[in-house]
């Protein structure tokens, strides 16, 4: 294929991985709602039915069922489906096939069956969407066994992430954040080489403080850590990319380093994968920790529709305020205990 | 010996209703709800829906309002069966409703405060009982269902008037299991609930071929047992007739019925889609011959109950009620961000305190983004 020279968007990077294991694989089919001739309401999959045909990349009737389903039998006689949900909100009634079969199937047959099934789906607020288009339910997904969860957070991780997905023996959700498909551009070679799933990629160097965060949070979780550099304090950021399962090493290795992490997520914060991180951070490095990990995180809330959207999202002051309550945390000394002050029975002591 | 086969002949038939063609002329004799005063007041809401499509996307292009779903050419379906509907009947929308919502006393202020990213035009203030308008496809008509058996049970156990429900769609709806799923109760359990179709034939860029091997979007109802009838979507008195006769019927407690109401989408999917992109231009050209306000104007003229100069009143009132209402649309204050905890519970629970408080400092501080 030959060296990509012109910088590409991410969502041109899902476009180019596509294209790449369509004409190296013929295996790989890829469908979806509009994805044909209209190339996919965001346009990742542009060109591509024109290029390899109507057989390979088709339109399918409106039905998330159905597309999670079909992809489900599609895998186990060894096509490489690559389907797409048109946005994330619209997955659920998919839900059954990819929580009951796809993560399954290699478990029920005893490794007999398999399904290598990367279903994407655009996903995240910022866009001023209508209702149902803006949320980031990931942790839904990371909390089912057998599936992996994958986000990229730029073109050159979309493309290699992607390519490593759709070669991946076992089913991988893969979501794209919508906020960023055009953010930035950046030269992504069209050479066919994935990146790891599994591993954490540390974005930025530094040995104060550990942000860790993914997709389109990347950017205000940057721009935090410059801010915060203009203080004096260098953060160290780093994208799981693979949210399920999740690369603690990377983590951890940073915290000896830091001993101080800020966990940033879109998504709601309760049972959140926030959660999960700082519970993992706990169970393994304990110890380390110099301060109780925070979370800067969307709110317990239904996601506003777009005039509350901002309000809503966490953005740089909020990552900013979780990294100084990080920061500034020292144990409290032993609480003073002043005797005449104890309510006992309902009462003040005099 | 004569093996049976395979066999794709089912028997059954589709009936098609239409009173007004494309030029307006009478193919036969209008029903009687169809005076003078009924036909020039369809003729008035269906160009209301117009404007405010109209202004509607005007709005999203200078990047006041959000993405927006017209219902440009589609009006006929809205203004009938939103006008078929009683007051106290519920209607389960979806999202491409601007004319049915307008009818059911839905505010153009509700509308574009919805589509312009602000929760509170879903609170309906003069349609208490319908359901909001519905994104996630097809899920309404299993609410409407679910509705149809409350009003049901509510009759039976009350005594009250048996009231009925109606949920619309696109035809693209109908390839979800939600669709077959809601047909199927609905004739099991003989609800009062009618399904509108818009046949538009397009679900954004997937044409209805690309939906469904059926010749019709109403047979569907056959495997179902339920009646259906096609009608020509943009005959306002065509859907009219065939909405107030599935009404009718599932009020006399004779159960659910299907309309597929065929139309086109004389507009884009959305503010958000070009369909140039995935439809020809003769297409679209051809399609506008059928329009449905055009017709009803011609009907209207040739029976000496429309000019020119009635036009000018109409177009000077509909103008001013725009921008009555864009004025008040505008003139809203917006909603504290507190509100995005106020109704996720009947009660604020105190374990959300906190971020409720956090939401509130920080927007005191300016720190949202
Ligand atoms: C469950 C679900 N899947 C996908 C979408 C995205 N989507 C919105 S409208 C639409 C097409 C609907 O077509 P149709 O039912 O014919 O209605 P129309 O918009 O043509 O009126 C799609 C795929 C959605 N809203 N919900
Ligand atoms: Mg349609």
């Amino acid at each position: 294929m030959g060296e990509q020279e012109n910088p590409i968007t991410l969502v041109e990077a899902v476009t180019q991985a596509l294209a790449f294991e369509l004409n190296n694989n013929s295996e790989v089919v890829v469908f979806g709602q509009d994805i044909g001739a209209n190339g996919g309401v965001f346009r990742a999959t542009e060109g591509l039915q024109e290029r390899f045909g109507a057989a390979r990349v088709l339109d399918t009737p409106l039905a998330e069922t159905m597309i999670a389903g079909i992809a489900v039998g599609m895998a186990t006689q060894g096509l490489r489906p690559v389907a797409e949900f048109q946005f994330m909100g619209f997955i659920y009634p998919g839900l059954d096939h990819i929580l009951s079969h796809a993560a399954r199937m290699r478990n029920r047959t005893r490794g007999r069956l398999s399904c290598p099934i990367v279903y994407r789906a655009p996903y995240g607020g910022g866009i001023h969407a209508p209702e149902h288009h803006s949320e980031s339910t990931e942790a839904i997904f990371a909390h089912i066994p057998g599936l992996r969860v994958v986000v990229p957070s730029s073109p050159a991780r979309a493309y290699g992430l992607l390519l490593a997905a759709i070669r991946d023996p076992d089913p991988v959700l893969f979501l794209e954040p919508k906020r960023i498909y055009r953010a930035a551009k950046q030269p992504v070679p069209d050479d066919g080489a994935a990146l790891p799933l599994d591993r954490a990629f540390v974005l930025r160097e530094g040995s104060d403080l550990t942000l860790v965060a993914w997709g389109a949070s990347i950017k205000e979780t940057l721009a935090a850590a410059e801010q915060l550099s203009a203080d004096g304090i260098e953060a160290e950021v780093i994208d799981p990319a693979t949210l399920k399962p999740l690369d603690i090493h990377t983590i951890i290795d940073s915290l000896e380093k830091t001993r101080r992490c800020v966990v940033v997520h879109e998504a709601a914060r309760f049972a959140g994968l926030g959660a999960e991180i700082a519970t993992q951070i706990q169970e393994y490095a304990f110890d380390l920790l110099d301060a109780p990990v925070q979370r800067v995180t969307g709110y317990d809330t239904v996601m506003p529709y777009y005039q509350l959207e901002a309000a809503y999202m966490p953005g740089v002051a909020r990552i900013l305020a979780g990294a100084r309550a990080a920061l500034s945390y020292s144990r409290s000394p032993p609480r003073p205990t002043n005797s005449a002050n104890v309510v006992r029975n309902g009462e003040a002591q005099p | 010996m004569h093996k049976p086969r395979l066999q794709l002949q089912a028997s059954f038939d589709i009936a098609y209703l239409q009173y007004l063609d494309k030029q307006g002329r009478e193919t036969q004799p209008l029903p009687e709800f169809a005076t003078p005063d009924w036909l020039t007041l369809c003729h008035r809401q269906m160009q209301l829906a117009r404007q405010v499509d109209d202004r509607a996307v005007k709005l999203q292009r200078t990047g006041r309002l959000g993405t927006y779903p017209s219902t440009l050419g589609q009006e006929a379906i809205g203004i009938a069966t939103g006008n078929a509907l009683a007051a106290d009947d519920v209607y389960c929308p979806y999202y491409r409703e601007t004319g049915a919502l307008l009818e059911r006393g839905v505010t153009i202020e509700e509308i574009l405060a919805i589509w312009g990213g602000d929760e509170r035009g879903q609170n309906f203030q003069h349609a208490p009982n319908d359901l909001p308008i519905c994104i996630p496809i097809a899920t309404q008509m299993l609410h409407a269902v679910g509705v149809a058996f409350a009003l049901k049970q509510r009759h039976k156990q009350e005594g009250a008037p048996l009231q009925a429900a109606v949920a619309s769609s696109g035809e693209g709806a109908t390839s979800k299991g939600d669709f077959y799923e809601a047909m199927n109760l609905a004739g099991v359990w003989k609800l009062p609930v009618v399904f509108v179709v818009n046949n538009n034939q397009w679900a954004i860029s997937v044409p209805r071929h690309g939906q469904t091997a059926t010749q019709t979007i109403a047979q569907k109802a056959v495997a179902a047992g339920i009646p259906a009838l096609q009608v020509d979507g943009n005959d306002v008195v065509a859907v009219a007739w065939a909405v107030q006769d599935a009404l009718q019927r599932a009020r006399n407690g004779e159960g659910p019925a299907l309309i597929e109401a065929i139309s086109y989408r004389l507009c884009d999917h959305t503010t958000a889609d070009d369909a140039s992109r995935y439809r020809s231009a003769e297409a679209l050209e051809q399609a506008w011959q059928w329009e449905p306000i055009k017709r009803l104007d011609h009907y209207l003229r040739e029976q000496g109950l429309w000019s020119d100069a009635k036009q000018q009143d109409l177009d000077r009132e509909l103008a001013a009620t725009m921008e009555a209402a864009l004025g008040n649309w505008q003139a809203r204050t917006p909603e504290p961000v507190t509100a995005m905890f106020d109704h996720l519970y009947a009660q604020l629970p105190e374990g959300l305190y906190e971020q409720y408080d956090q939401l509130r400092d920080e927007q005191q501080q300016g720190a949202g983004a």
